[in-house]
């Protein structure tokens, strides 16, 4: 199409900016565009945004650990008119960036992983999604002394710490506290290796961990992923009887938990977190007052088998509550 | 060339096996279960995926080339294996077949961009890299395949050898690795991806058809991808569309370790067998010490590096 009256295309133009200024712009910058965990943040962000009228932009690293691609995004959304943005932060190299925004009136929120400087922070206690798991292994073990593997995530990513530290402060194990991003280690943890959160990656670490001590009787996963790997490992050494805890509460880990391959699953909420992520959006345009402090998302320990005296949820409330495909 | 003949070591064939040696006397010294039967099959087991992915790699990297897409590739394979016989309820050995297939066609894109566009491997596949990572995942919708037929599992069984548990797939690995140390020694397509790594000017001259080997080669690596999803499905019992996004440097650094030169034409394949196991070695050894596994990626980066320089000397050393 050529338009060729000069007052019309002005006239095209304020119309297309005057209603575009009237909309509330939020932005959202997960750390991939795959994961299960970020498709439900961003299903959780974009129903949100269509209630609450909200136009939504959406970005995402390349990778885990991808912050130039994070970095490119919230300068690219800043530009585009958001006034908040929702990042789940790769890597602390963001913060230079997010401080300018700041500066320039932006809200930056974090979601699901902390950084130093976020106006405010929506996430799970990952410390205490380890606890439960932790208090729960203490009772399924009954008294038996514990012989643990720790299959973490990667050296020096606080979410690991906080789960692991957790865990073994919910076992009773003495631990470094929440603000740790040191993993602590005990007699009783036998073996610690790196699963990257993976499922062939935990399955070689717990190999290698079975190498080392064949008498493991409860296993620590950073995530789903990992205890499957886990669970394949133990498997194909014929061991029975192995306690594995773990920490998300995707569709397919509470599967497992049904089945019995995992013993109690943390399970955290990232559609909640993108949703309140947006209605803080909408009332900073409305009130100029940012979001403070850290807002707890919730979790809740899923168990195959309740346990007297630890409170827990069956499966069925977790395939209910559950993200990715049931 | 000099005339006089000297009889010089050649450390770029020997290398690697010295390393692997010392890597293991040093461990076994230190980790008692370390040499036992068991946990040496685990360590095959544990490497066999990049194994065969390097076997693929090393056959490029001879003609000069380099693939960068190869885990990606191996992982799109692996989806298509599983979602077809899961999803589709198609025959297992149907669904295996489409996998292979899907992986050598993409090898089959590269070898023909390679040679016809005549544009750098590099850059190549780095493209293929982004198309078949894009392509898993959308296929895929980011789901993990479960619920697999026992047909596509089988290779990630063990059998009984002694008293030793040794796996299906590795024993898959090592008659590959067997093949294609037969095929670059003693048959005339082999001879001539040296022959075209070294000088395809010369390989040309003496009628060899450069592009036509290349496009195999590429075309090969793209089958060996195909297996090793097969064997990292059998592995983990699932189809995984996060599988691969390492695996591409893993098996490059495989092939370095080995003795491969990166500058083609010369290398052992069986060399590239030992420096993936090097690395498992390694992974294993330290964790049986209960060492950060940071240590084991320094001191993957430290041979790395000496391998190379090893390479370097030697090309001097015969120059």
């Amino acid at each position: 199409m050529k338009i060729k009256h000069p007052a019309l295309v002005t006239a095209l133009f304020f119309a297309a900016s005057s209603t575009m200024a009237a909309q509330t712009v939020v932005g959202l910058i997960t750390k991939t565009e795959t994961n299960p965990f970020f498709v439900k943040m961003k299903e959780g962000a974009q129903a949100e945004a269509k209630k609450l009228d909200v136009k939504l932009l959406t970005a995402a690293g390349k990778a885990d650990g991808d912050t130039a691609g994070q970095i490119t995004a919230l300068e690219n959304m800043a530009a585009a008119g958001a006034k908040t943005i929702l990042i789940t932060a790769s890597g602390d190299a963001i913060i230079p960036t997010v401080k300018k925004l700041q500066a320039k009136g932006v809200q930056v929120i974090a979601l699901d992983s902390p950084f130093d400087g976020a106006d405010a922070l929506f996430a799970t206690d990952n410390y205490k999604a380890g606890q439960l798991i932790g208090q729960y292994a203490k009772a399924a073990l009954g008294g038996k002394p514990a012989k643990i593997a720790m299959l973490d995530l990667f050296p020096g990513h606080p979410v690991g710490a906080q789960r692991h530290n957790g865990f073994m402060a919910g076992y009773g194990l003495k631990a470094n506290d929440a603000k740790s991003n040191e993993l602590s280690t005990a007699p009783e943890i036998v073996c610690a290796a790196d699963s990257f959160g993976d499922q062939a990656k935990g399955q070689t670490a717990m190999e290698n961990c079975l190498q080392k001590n064949p008498d493991i009787n409860l296993v620590y996963t950073i995530n789903e992923p990992a205890a499957a790997g886990a669970f394949n490992a133990l498997q194909k050494a014929k061991k029975e009887g192995v306690t594995i805890v773990s920490v998300d509460g995707g569709c397919q880990g509470i599967k497992d938990t049904a089945k019995g391959v995992i013993a109690a699953t943390s399970q955290q909420y990232p559609l909640k977190m993108a949703a309140m992520g947006v209605q803080a959006g909408v009332d900073y345009v409305k009130s100029g007052k940012k979001a403070t402090g850290y807002v707890d998302t919730g979790v809740t320990l899923i168990a195959n088998k309740a346990i007297k005296g630890v409170d827990s949820k069956d499966t069925q409330v977790g395939t209910d509550l559950c993200w990715g495909k049931k | 060339m000099s005339s006089k003949q000297t009889r010089h070591i050649p450390w770029g064939a020997l290398g690697p096996w010295l390393a692997l040696l010392a890597t293991c006397a040093f461990f076994a010294t230190q980790a008692d279960r370390f040499l036992s039967g068991e946990n040496l099959s685990l360590v095959l087991q544990q490497v066999m995926v990049v194994g065969v992915l390097a076997i693929g790699q090393t056959l490029i990297i001879l003609t000069a080339g380099i693939d960068l897409s190869c885990g990606m590739v191996m992982a799109l394979g692996g989806v298509v294996m599983t979602k077809f016989a899961v999803d589709y309820g198609i025959n297992p050995y149907l669904a295996i077949g489409c996998g292979l297939a899907v992986t050598t066609a993409f090898g089959l894109l590269n070898g023909l961009l390679v040679t016809r566009i005549k544009l750098p491997p590099f850059i190549v596949t780095l493209g293929t890299l982004n198309i078949a990572f894009a392509i898993t995942q959308i296929y895929s919708q980011a789901q993990t395949v479960t619920d697999l037929p026992s047909t596509l599992t089988v290779l990630g069984n063990t059998f009984n050898l002694g008293s030793t548990e040794v796996g299906y797939g590795t024993v898959v690995m090592i008659g590959l690795y067997l093949l294609a140390w037969f095929m670059l020694r003693e048959s005339a397509p082999g001879r001539h991806i040296y022959a075209v790594g070294n000088s395809p000017e010369a390989a040309r001259l003496t009628g060899i058809p450069v592009d036509r080997v290349i496009l195999g080669v590429y075309a090969l690596a793209g089958l060996f991808y195909g297996i090793a999803a097969l064997l990292s499905v059998a592995r983990t019992g699932v189809g995984d569309p996060q599988a691969g996004q390492t695996e591409n440097l893993d098996a490059i650094t495989a092939v370095v370790l080995g003795g491969t030169s990166l500058f083609g034409g010369r290398g052992i394949i069986l060399g590239t067998l030992v420096g993936a196991v090097i690395v498992g070695v390694f992974r294993n050894g330290l964790t049986l010490m209960g060492v950060a596994s940071v240590y084991q990626t320094l001191i993957t980066g430290i041979l790395v590096i000496l391998a190379v320089a090893a390479d370097q000397m030697s090309r001097k050393g015969a120059g």
